[in-house]
């Protein structure tokens, strides 16, 4: 009997290194597809897996993200009023952003295989996209160190001690951000933060550091003032060339992930569209009780666009249904401009606007399926 | 007779390649058939005969142990030849030797429409094919001491190349309304046709409804769930057409007749065609229908929902189909990294196979990924779903093995095969058909 007992491989269960069995499990499935069959049920299966849709989800930051690294250069050659070519820009900025990825994606990837292997499973993709994100949401400046915690604070109270991607209740990536925002408020607004400078540079005078959003608070007549720097017009905010966390700023590269999302299915256009609606009609509320600016400047400032697309749509921490889609969808575009009208304090507002929808979904779900189950007995009782 | 059309939008049609040719290839006399208890759900076996006791087709084989009047009966005359036992002594099934006489136990021709309740009930009891009807909810064998709310008929199949009726029964109708008329006395009987020019649109004694759409429009639960859905309490029995024309000859011809077209198909399936055969006909006797140098999946049923027999295994009381696929157990470097998979077939646009609808795929037995957590919404699934529930709650709640939630969300109107295509999509790569299975055997416990 002993001797016929297959002994574990080096990293199978009970194997010397078995610890890691996840993790290598990880890589080679990244590599190659397993051959594994069906056991019962269904005997053949669709091609598309996780791993699928979260490479088309990563895929869909990536105009955003380049985008955003060729920002912070143009930035910071405007506030210091050198010149430099796009690639030039470019360079600088990924040379800025690239240790933001190392770190997210270092830090979170050993916490998520880590649990996986606790939890003697297969390591979720889920990660992939947060890791994507959140150098993108973050001010380029941010210290390093600020983002390890940040992202190991997100990673493991905001998703394992819940089991892991597929049941956490909040968007990882925005826990992070939301994490540096409570925990380092210093380092995460005002206006020096939105612009990399290099040690012992200087803006030049009259520039600023300053987003469109912070200026609104103001007043209109303080956002003439940076429109010497870097425009402030529709347009401009619409193409992105001002300053912001690092993949917010681009309405265009932003739609180019949009159309990805919603041809390939990944994300609901339901939620975008209904978020949307939600910003104008609560920024057009807004213009009837007098603020100044046009309800639809919202959907170009500020976070709005990032995080309606990339964010308020991840599958795991929207509604299931797709009535609660639509409520999410508004709920979260309302509060976000609702914040930004009435929080002195605070300029931006989708942050919280999607953590709190988050917290909601659930809820929105149980009432919409309630609803659903109600009329259906009624109308069974009635045939 | 009232009528009704249903289209259905939802669901999905799986290209797999090997629909079998409106031909019948061979007509296979099996020398040895099986019976087997395991695939009428709530059967509790016990032994009517012993090896080497002689049998003629109708004969009585086995009993249920709560109901004594349930039997399941010989389709073939001969000898027994011997009793399969596994674990426990758990029967697993009795082989019969045919004696290619094909001597039948006469049940007495009938008239249907002169029959009474009580009458059709006990033709059908001693004849074998009261297990044809399956008792909804949890799809059990029938309760002979009730009466349902309605018995459904689905007259076509919309599973993946599954066998065609109106050319598998076309020329079966007398038998089939004859077995119309029967069940109608027991209760209202409703007809699924897929349109209304359908060979079976026209029968007699029924509601016939006309139910289009893809994958899963053809699935008797579908069906129920939008022309009179079960409600706690209710029950509706089901039976499918196949067996309702051998029920129709019981009364028409006074013998236990089984033998049926059955469809031989799938993408290892050397010349897809239709064979003339019985039920528990051993698989092995269609071995020269499969691709030789692969390892092949010999499936009786559907690729969805069928059971993988073995070439050892038998074809199954109700199946009408035999699927044969490779087991795809190679791996493939970078598959899901790929920008194209023109191989593979994928109902999501993450992949291109959308851009090529009338392409069809030589599928195989490979996951294309591994196991995860629900990550995808309850819509992704609903979409393959044409019935009035959420299947990811339902789903959740079987594994969250909540008995109140269960029944919320729909656990009386759904069998795991209305779950199949879900299990097919989904991303995450669950057992859902085998966590439904749990969820309704804990039903039955509890509600026992």
């Amino acid at each position: 009997m002993e001797e016929n007992a297959k002994k574990p491989g080096l990293f199978e269960e009970g194997g010397p290194l078995g610890f890691l069995h996840s993790t290598v499990d990880a890589f080679e499935t990244f590599l190659r597809v397993p051959g594994t069959v069906s056991l019962k049920g269904a005997h053949v299966r669709d091609s598309v897996d996780l791993k699928r849709i979260m490479i088309i989800a990563v895929l869909s930051v990536v105009p955003a993200a380049i985008f955003g690294m060729w920002n912070v250069g143009y930035q910071h050659a405007l506030a210091t009023g050198t010149t430099a070519s796009i690639l030039q820009n470019f360079w600088f900025g990924f040379l800025r952003v690239l240790p933001l990825y190392i770190v997210a994606y270092v830090v979170g990837l050993a916490i998520e295989f880590g649990s996986a292997q606790i939890r003697k499973e297969e390591v979720n993709e889920g990660y992939l996209m947060s890791g994507m994100l959140i150098p993108l949401i973050v001010p380029v400046d941010v210290p390093l160190w600020m983002l390890a915690v940040a992202v190991a604070f997100a990673v493991i109270f905001g998703k394992e001690v819940f089991g892991g991607t597929g049941m956490n209740i909040w968007n990882p990536a925005l826990l992070t951000r939301a994490f540096l925002f409570f925990a380092y408020p210093n380092q995460m607004s005002g206006s020096d933060t939105w612009i990399h400078l290099k040690k012992g540079e200087t803006m030049i005078d009259g520039a600023t550091g300053a987003t469109p959003l912070s200026y609104i608070r103001e007043g209109a007549d303080a956002l003439t003032n940076c429109g010497a720097q870097y425009g402030t017009d529709v347009w401009t905010m619409f193409w992105g060339g001002v300053p912001g966390s690092v993949g917010e700023t681009s309405v265009i590269a932003i739609l180019i992930g949009a159309f990805i999302l919603i041809y390939t299915g990944v994300a609901s256009w339901k939620i975008m569209v209904s978020s949307v609606a939600g910003a104008l009609l609560v920024g057009w509320l807004g213009n009837l009780g007098g603020d100044a600016i046009p309800a639809y400047w919202h959907l170009v400032m500020g976070g709005f666009a990032f995080g309606t697309v990339f964010m308020a749509t991840d599958p795991v921490t929207s509604p299931q249904t797709e009535c609660g889609k639509w409520i999410y969808g508004f709920l979260v575009g309302a509060i976000c401009v609702v914040i930004r009208l009435f929080n002195p304090g605070y300029a931006e507002g989708m942050m919280l606007a999607i953590l709190l929808g988050n917290t909601f979904a659930p809820l929105i779900d149980h009432c919409v399926v309630e609803r659903h189950i109600t009329k259906k007995n009624k109308k069974a009782k009635i045939a | 007779m009232s009528n009704s059309t249903i289209d259905l939008k939802k669901g999905l049609s799986i290209p797999v390649s090997g629909a079998a040719d409106r031909i019948v290839s061979e007509k296979l006399v099996p020398d040895t058939v099986a019976i087997q208890p395991d695939e009428f759900k709530g059967f509790l076996p016990r032994l009517l005969v012993r090896e080497g006791d002689a049998v003629l087709a109708g004969s009585p084989v086995m009993a249920d142990k709560k109901n004594p009047e349930i039997l399941l009966t010989s389709p073939v005359s001969g000898t027994v030849k011997e009793i399969v036992r596994g674990d426990k002594r758990k029967l697993l099934a009795v082989l019969i030797q045919s004696d290619a006489k094909q001597e039948y136990v006469d049940f007495g021709v009938q008239d249907a429409a002169a029959a009474s309740a009580d009458c059709v009930k006990s033709t059908l009891l001693k004849s074998g094919l009261w297990p044809a009807m399956i008792q909804r909810p949890y799809g059990i064998l029938a309760n002979p001491g009730i009466t349902p709310k309605a018995i459904f008929v689905s007259a076509f199949s919309t599973a993946p190349l599954a066998a065609d009726t109106e050319f598998t029964l076309a020329d079966e109708c007398k038998a089939i309304q004859a077995g119309i008329t029967a069940l109608s006395k027991i209760a209202k009987v409703h007809v699924c046709v897929p349109c209304s020019s359908s060979a079976f649109a026209k029968v007699k004694d029924a509601s016939v409804h006309v139910v289009s759409g893809k994958h899963p429009a053809g699935n008797v639960g579908v069906q129920i769930s939008h022309i009179s859905p079960i409600l706690k309490e209710e029950t509706v029995w089901t039976v499918s057409l196949t067996l309702l024309s051998a029920i129709g000859k019981v009364f028409s011809e006074g013998k236990l007749i089984l033998d049926r077209k059955v469809a031989v198909t799938g993408p290892c399936a050397k010349n897809p065609s239709y064979i003339e055969t019985i039920p528990g006909m051993p698989i092995s006797l269609i071995g020269k229908m499969a691709c030789p140098d692969t390892e092949v999946r010999f499936i009786s049923g559907d690729i969805l929902s069928g059971k993988n027999v073995g070439k050892q295994g038998y074809l199954g009381f109700f199946d009408n189909q035999i699927s044969l696929i490779r087991e795809g157990r190679d791996t493939e470097l970078f598959g899901w990294a790929k920008p194209f998979r023109f191989n593979q077939f994928s109902a999501t646009r993450s992949y291109f196979s959308r851009l090529c609808p009338k392409k069809k795929y030589d599928m195989d037995t490979n996951l294309h990924g591994g196991p995860r957590a629900f990550v995808m919404p309850d819509s992704f699934y609903a979409d393959v779903l044409p019935m009035d529930i959420y299947p990811l709650y339902l789903i959740k709640a079987c594994i969250a093995e909540d008995i109140d939630k269960m029944e919320k969300f729909g656990i009386y109107e759904v069998l795991p095969e209305d779950l199949a295509l879900c299990e097919f999509i989904d991303p995450s790569k669950n057992y859902i058909q085998s966590i439904i299975r749990k969820g309704i055997d804990l039903m039955l416990k509890e509600m026992a």
